[in-house]
């Protein structure tokens, strides 16, 4: 028997460096024989901390457990030999993991990541033995090709085109670059992966450096992910001493070592030459292509640039081979998928489906659904650079084609859930603020094109919007995406013209009636209290900040509209549901 | 002759460079080491010292102008001493979504300041950032020291307080 603890970012912070403290000292002097190891995330973020009890015969999981929880559950299993049943993780959350097929996450929230013979254990590093000692560099290029696997950062390039680009350029020196400058936000695939089963991402960066002719490779991950550049660190070294990197591998002619560089905080590094800017030490700002990284990358010298889940997938597709990938998914999106599920959803973590998916099925089937049972409105696919796809396209098959057809962008997989408590306009304003901010300023109409549409939108959310202002939006957008140097201008405009598209009455009804219809933005709320329910309890009265409520006591209450703040305490505070909001 | 010192208690302290020398020792002949340097040197000081640009500047034989370029580009540097809790509240989607304006607002409220601001007795400084990747435990904050780095969610804007309570109670600044 043997217990794990997941312990990713999200597992450390719902405490579980805390239950596997418990866990040991809960089993004594018995953590001889039985030990307790630590894993990646298994995707499963609703449900930490979560520890996996696993005997000759079953794996068990439980869900959320703390101190306490933790010594019950090895008492039981050491005394009775038995599961603590009442702290199993509910058979119908284990829906999340069954309706899942695990190619990139094959390891996370399995082996330990701190642990090179953990990975090596499910096949780690035989797929780059296999590739050295039984094929050529155009022969690996070939296989990437015939597993149609697309790059998973946010365009959709087949990775194949790159490699054999890169191979081909004529130089002394090449890299192989990984992007985890995972600045999507509301996107954390790339993050679980490296803290999951770092090896496997410099598995996949060594095959790419053999097949393009590579002998560094670099990875650039945001500063912002400290757990998974530590991991990455230990894994690097681990490799070191295993002779997985270095000179000569496995007593062949290649040789590759790798490097860890930090990011600083900067969303437009994500850009390929943005990113070989900022790793030259320099302002991360994107340039003209051509030419392209493959001919002339870091350091001018020809580079490959992969995303982490891009590089993930490569010792699976060389292990079980490229027709193996390529059987799942659709015709021109091959694989699996990896979608961040977060929002107004009641399973939240990572998923890994085939390509082809309906968006419904992974909504409903593995994330349970909408919080609190409300009503769906749309899915936000492709973070600041994508859209929104509205509740009646959600049997929307996922794969490249189609989520562009629908109005957003496969992006690196962020798949935000919202409910009609979500403020379409105020979405639009908060991706418009994001990419404002994150502009690099290098191109007039990126730099103030978002500016200005941004002001628009501000004035929209806080009841001064005018008519014609829809009209304006829709201008400027056109003017930055044909303006923009780089992917972030863009596609800067994109939420604000696909929620126009999709939800221009949510937009009308902010300028015209002054109202928000999902009851978000603050300026546009009018409180009431409902007489026929008001009983006069004055609980709302108590509550309110601005002494706007009054009313004696038994008789219906009123709210006083020039004193209100619309803090929405009242509405908190009345257990009669008599606080209308309008 | 009236004395123009400036006797301000507040001046910045005169910088230790002798801190930072053998990082610009390590990395002054690797070209492309400007960022992995500045990040290096905020690790040392908390943020980065006017005087250490210099210094990086004529370790690094980059221009001090250039180097101010790199630092005010990304997000990551600052250019004044921080508190010893720094308190990043997500603004990422997941975290809007699930109203994590309200928990930047209930952390300003305890505090007592907005946020790029740190607290007058040096404990807390406060920032919004993008997003922290813990989505799912939306919304969430990471507070960090010297010494460790700590995610909390998913966060209420009453279990913000408490949490920054907590930590005042610890460092034996609750007076009430």
């Amino acid at each position: 028997m043997r217990f794990t603890v997941g312990m990713g970012s999200c597992g450390i912070a719902a405490g579980a460096q805390k239950t596997l403290d418990a866990l040991k000292k809960a089993l004594g002097e018995r953590s001889s024989d039985i030990p307790v190891g630590q894993v990646g995330c298994i995707g499963m973020c609703f449900n930490e901390p979560i520890v996996e009890v696993i005997t000759d015969t079953e794996h068990y999981y439980y869900s959320k457990v703390n101190e306490e929880m933790a010594e019950e559950i090895v008492a039981s299993h050491l005394k009775d030999g038995l599961p603590a049943e009442s702290y199993l993780i509910p058979e119908e959350d284990m829906d999340f993991l069954k309706k899942q097929t695990r190619v990139a996450l094959r390891n996370c929230g399995v082996i330990d990541p701190e642990k090179i013979e953990s990975y090596r254990e499910r096949g780690g590093y035989e797929a780059i033995t296999k590739v050295l000692k039984t094929m050529s560099p155009a022969e690996v290029v070939g296989e990437v090709k015939i597993s149609g696997l697309r790059g998973r950062g946010g365009a959709g390039f087949p990775t194949w085109f790159k490699w054999d680009a890169a191979a081909k350029s004529e130089g002394d020196e090449k890299y192989v670059i990984c992007n985890a400058d995972e600045g999507d936000p509301g996107a954390f695939m790339d993050r679980s992966l490296l803290e999951g089963d770092p090896h496997a991402v410099m598995e996949g960066m060594m095959i790419a450096a053999y097949a393009i002719g590579a002998a560094k490779g670099v990875f650039y991950v945001r500063a912002e992910y400290p757990l998974a550049i530590k991991r990455l660190e230990k894994a690097i070294k681990q490799a070191r001493t295993a002779g997985f990197l270095g000179e000569h591998i496995l007593g062949t002619d290649f040789s590759f070592d790798l490097e860890i560089k930090a990011g600083a905080g900067a969303f437009v590094c994500g850009e390929e030459t943005a990113l070989i800017a900022s790793l030259e030490g320099e302002r991360g700002m994107p340039r003209l292509k051509p030419p392209f990284p493959a001919q002339k990358g870091y350091w001018q010298k020809p580079s490959n640039i992969n995303n982490v889940e891009t590089y993930g997938n490569i010792p699976w597709i060389f292990r079980e081979g490229g027709e193996a990938f390529a059987a799942m998914g659709t015709e021109n999106s091959k694989g699996t998928k990896v979608f961040a599920l977060a929002g107004k959803v009641k399973r939240g973590g990572l998923a890994e489906v085939p390509m082809g998916m309906t968006i419904r099925e992974i909504i409903y089937d593995i994330g349970g659904g909408i919080k609190d049972d409300k009503a769906l409105k749309g899915v936000q696919m492709g973070g600041p650079s994508g859209g929104c796809i509205p509740e009646r396209l959600i049997d929307t098959p996922v794969d490249y084609e189609n989520i562009t057809a629908a109005g957003a962008i496969m992006g690196s997989g962020g798949m935000i859930v919202m409910d009609e408590t979500t403020c379409m306009v105020d979405m639009a304003r908060f991706f418009m603020d994001f990419t404002q901010k994150e502009s690099c300023g290098k191109c007039v109409h990126c730099r103030i094109g978002t500016k200005r549409m941004l002001e628009i939108l501000d004035r929209i959310v806080n009841g001064e919007g005018r008519d014609g202002d829809i009209e304006l939006l829709e201008e400027l957008g056109r003017g930055i995406i044909d303006g923009s140097l780089c992917g972030l201008g863009q596609s800067a405009p994109n939420p604000a013209l696909s929620t126009i598209a999709q939800f221009r009455e949510e937009y009308d009804a902010h300028i015209r009636d002054k109202k928000c219809p999902a009851h978000k933005c603050k300026p546009l709320l009018t409180y009431a209290i409902d007489p026929e329910k008001c009983t006069g309890c004055n609980a709302c009265a108590k509550k309110c900040p601005a002494e706007a409520i009054h009313g004696e006591k038994k008789k219906p209450h009123e709210i006083d509209a020039a004193f209100c703040v619309k803090c929405g305490s009242c509405e908190s505070a009345c257990r009669f549901g008599a606080v209308l909001v309008d | 002759m009236e004395d123009h010192t400036c006797q301000c208690p507040s001046a910045v302290p005169e910088t230790d460079l002798s801190l930072i020398a053998g990082v610009l020792d390590t990395y002054k002949d690797i070209p492309g080491s400007l960022i992995t340097v500045l990040q290096r040197t905020q690790t040392i000081y908390g943020y980065i010292p006017k005087d250490a640009v210099l210094a990086i500047s004529k370790a690094l034989g980059i221009r001090p102008a250039k180097i101010m370029g790199v630092i005010t580009f990304y997000a990551q540097f600052r250019l004044s001493p921080i508190g010893k809790h720094l308190l990043m509240v997500c603004q990422g989607t997941a975290c809007h979504v699930n109203s994590s304006e309200k928990v930047a607002a209930a952390i300003g409220d305890e505090l007592g300041i907005v946020a790029g601001e740190t607290t007058p007795d040096g404990l807390f400084t406060y920032e919004n950032v993008a997003c922290l990747g813990c989505c799912s435990m939306a919304p969430v904050m990471m507070i960090q020291t010297k010494e460790q780095s700590e995610v909390y969610g998913p966060l209420t804007p009453k279990s913000a307080r408490q949490i920054i309570r907590g930590i005042r109670k610890a460092e034996g600044g609750d007076k009430q």
